[in-house]
């Protein structure tokens, strides 16, 4: 099993200037690792996380999306598994931290955490790029793979949690932050 | 009387270039239907409308205008996605919102419809501007509540008082 810690830093070694959309822990453990101003991460609501990077995606289809879902978000908005897909955005890469349990929300276990199979809802949904790791080292080689192909590829990241990290909620939800990503990515044109 | 081609004109008008919709009775058949096969409007469909909300506010982060949609039931099912991502997001998510069942010329809150009565109070207490389009003359609503919802970078509602044709 992987650290969801240590699989975030394997990412950020890649990470050049792609959009990357985080959620909950995952948001506040990457802001650490990648410290960028193209991090986007006021989603709003929680499962919302998917369809703003969509929106992101169609509105800059030069630039790639990168996703890092929570897999109690995901259960929140099963259905924007079928809407991305419907939209089969080319640059868009939806990963998800499925660790079974809403750790942000006092760590109470999914429910149908033991039954659920995530990638055989993104297949059911219209997703032809689906991959699962569990291996830390399976993930570090596949990363430039899923930061290169085209999309959309959904990714199933099987982990613990690892460290503890800070939580900065205020960060997340930053209008001033947000605006700053607005402004960097109207200057990043290629 | 209400006119489809005319709310058509005046979003494009608009400077929008993305349609996020999930179907309402009232708009699908004559303004959802040709939105999809204009060639000058990209639509985006969508499974339940609080994605649609969260696919504009990230649309407006890439410099590109929408428009949302939808029938006022989905308004209702999306109160936390629009308080989170549209007002304290300040994303100027532009809804249109199809009032299905309302009485011709009945003010939304005098509606029988208790589902209908209260989609006014909820945007109030929200703080979302909200215009009424019953007829064509109301479609010259559209252009500058657009304008004013990016000037203000905050949401608003255009509520479709009955079907357009």
């Amino acid at each position: 099993m992987m650290r969801r810690d240590e699989c975030l830093k394997a990412l950020a070694k890649h990470r050049t200037n792609e959009i990357v959309v985080p959620v909950y822990k995952a948001a506040q453990e990457w802001i650490v690792f990648s410290p960028h101003d193209l991090n986007y991460t006021f989603t709003g609501a929680m499962g919302q996380g998917p369809p703003h990077a969509l929106g992101l995606a169609l509105g800059r289809p030069d630039k790639r999306i990168i996703v890092l879902d929570g897999d109690g978000s995901l259960l929140m908005n099963l259905g924007c598994l079928v809407t991305i897909a419907h939209a089969a955005p080319k640059n868009f890469v939806h990963g998800v931290c499925q660790n079974g349990s809403y750790e942000s929300n006092g760590g109470v276990p999914l429910p149908g955490i033991d039954q659920l199979s995530f990638a055989a809802m993104a297949r059911a949904a219209g997703w032809t790029k689906v991959y699962e790791f569990d291996e830390q080292a399976a993930w570090e080689a596949a990363i430039p793979m899923l930061l290169r192909d085209e999309g959309p590829i959904f990714a199933v990241l099987h982990m613990d949690m690892g460290e503890d990290y800070p939580e900065d909620f205020q960060r997340l939800s930053s209008v001033p932050h947000r605006d700053a990503f607005i402004r960097a990515l109207a200057a990043d044109r290629g | 009387m209400l006119s489809a081609s005319a709310i058509v004109e005046e979003i494009k008008e608009a400077g929008i270039g993305f349609v996020v919709a999930l179907p309402d009775r009232t708009t699908s058949e004559h303004l959802l239907k040709p939105i999809l096969r204009d060639q000058d409007l990209k639509t985006v469909q969508v499974c339940k409308e609080d994605e649609g909300v969260s696919i504009c506010s990230g649309l407006h982060c890439t410099g590109q205008r929408a428009l949302l949609l939808i029938q006022y039931t989905g308004f209702l099912d999306s109160i936390n996605a629009i308080r989170g991502s549209a007002v304290e997001g300040r994303n100027p998510v532009c809804m249109m919102i199809g009032l299905l069942g309302k009485e011709p010329g009945v003010p939304p809150t005098e509606s029988k419809r208790y589902g209908l009565r209260i989609v006014e109070p909820i945007l109030d207490a929200m703080g979302i501007e909200h215009h009424l389009i019953e007829t064509t003359d109301d479609v010259n609503k559209i252009v500058p509540a657009v304008e004013r919802a990016y000037q203000r970078s905050l949401p608003v509602a255009l509520l479709i008082g009955q079907e357009p044709r």
